[in-house]
């Protein structure tokens, strides 16, 4: 590794992702000598974390933030932000709009590096650095659009992508010659080998590797239970509350005046109990079976239908009947004998 | 040298992990922080975050429903 001088060293901060490409980035100037510490950004969307406290299926995995990993790996400052009020404007307006599904990843890239900027502002760092590489993701990494961001965030010249460096303009860092611009990379387009490669030269194994992104909003499913929520309420906005209960169990919509949301194993059911206060829900008193949350106004009779339902997804589901308890959002109790619903009476349009 | 608490409870990572590294921030080097989270994920995620920041875990513990770390500032 080269070194520079205590009194002239340079400091970048770098977006540290979880995934790979976060994590080269940062390794390619840490080699340069540069002092890094990484940021974090948490949205709510973020499939790092909280997923894994949830489904009980997941607790044989390991259960590590990525990003802290990274962070480790490289031996540097991790600085993890909550933006989570702070991007519901990115999310629900975004000026260049949306991905295949709800993913504004231009938007959200142009207001991380944004953050990015403000914060080594605020620290006296010198540039940033991030993991992009040139035509690796169709929307925020694009060749065309690479400028935009550079634009867009404010952080001009200041912004450092190492991976992909050769292939763009030369930033100010390198201009200066606080960092050496062939020592940077010149991958592009899709294939990880490169990186994979590079993964090896330093020694990083056990990196992440996530079949889905790093985000939430680039799955369809996910993307249409959210539409339906704005859509339900007829109106753009959410809390933390609302996102985090999109990713847990299975969610139906009998009605268009009110939702289910039925636990699908134990995590799921424990996971689901700590919103009794604030949701109606359906409990099976006579058979093993979900916790159903119920969003909505419900009458009587829509509480019979949610039981039913509720019912066909317990261990009773080929009984005659199965004993219920619902609670309002209001507190009121009622408990009766129901006769679950036949699976071919779920209608498949009711699945969010 | 000063004790805290932190409540964390009903939280998903990696906001415990937020929660601590501000709470951190507003103490003086030596005070202990002691940290209740709901998710069990904390138990990794909070150490990791106090190695890489040079802070020291005091102690862990975990039942059924929560975990507990007490987490030393850095001097």
């Amino acid at each position: 590794m080269s070194t520079q001088p205590k009194s002239e060293q340079k400091r970048a901060v770098a977006l540290i992702s979880g995934g790979l490409d976060s994590l080269l980035a940062a390794k390619v100037m840490l080699e340069q000598g540069i002092h890094v510490e990484g940021i974090n950004f948490y949205t709510g969307f973020c499939v790092e974390g909280h997923t894994h406290a949830i489904r009980k299926k997941d607790k044989a995995k390991p259960k590590r933030n990525n990003a802290l990993w990274s962070a480790e790996q490289l031996g540097i400052k991790l600085h993890i932000i909550d933006i989570i009020d702070e991007y519901k404007d990115v999310l629900i307006n975004p000026k260049h709009g949306y991905g295949a599904n709800m993913n504004p990843c231009l938007d959200c890239k142009i207001f991380m590096v944004s953050k990015a900027k403000q914060w080594m502002d605020e620290n006296g760092f010198d540039f940033i650095i991030t993991g992009e590489v040139m035509g690796q993701r169709p929307m925020s990494q694009r060749k065309d659009l690479l400028p935009v961001v550079v634009r867009e965030s404010g952080a001009d010249d200041r912004l450092v992508r190492p991976l992909c460096a050769k292939n763009l303009a030369a930033t100010l860092p390198e201009r200066e010659g606080w960092i050496d611009r062939e020592k940077m990379k010149d991958f592009s387009g899709r294939n990880r080998k490169p990186q994979m490669a590079l993964a090896k030269e330093y020694g990083f194994e056990d990196y992440a590797t996530p079949a889905g992104g790093c985000c939430f909003l680039t799955d369809k499913s996910y993307s249409d239970k959210l539409v339906d929520l704005w859509q339900a309420r007829n109106k753009k906005e959410y809390e933390l509350d609302d996102i985090m209960l999109l990713k847990v169990g299975r969610h139906l919509r009998p009605e268009p005046h009110f939702k289910l949301i039925v636990s699908r194993e134990d995590g799921e059911n424990k996971f689901l109990q700590g919103y009794k206060k604030h949701f109606g829900y359906i409990e099976i008193k006579s058979h093993n079976g979900p916790l159903t949350l119920v969003d909505g106004e419900l009458s009587d009779e829509d509480f019979k239908l949610a039981s039913r339902i509720a019912a066909r997804f317990s261990q009773g589901r080929d009984a005659d009947m199965v004993t219920v308890k619902t609670t309002t959002r209001e507190g009121e109790e009622k408990q009766f004998d129901i006769p679950p619903m036949p699976a071919s009476e779920i209608k498949q349009e009711w699945y969010i | 040298m000063s004790y805290y608490t932190l409540d964390a409870r009903n939280s998903l990572c990696p906001m415990p992990v937020i929660k601590t590294q501000n709470r951190v921030a507003e103490l003086q080097p030596g005070d202990l922080l002691e940290v209740t989270c709901t998710d069990p994920g904390a138990l990794n995620d909070i150490p990791a975050w106090c190695r890489i920041n040079g802070h020291l875990v005091k102690e862990t513990r975990e039942d059924d429903s929560e975990v507990v770390i007490v987490v030393q500032v850095a001097p």
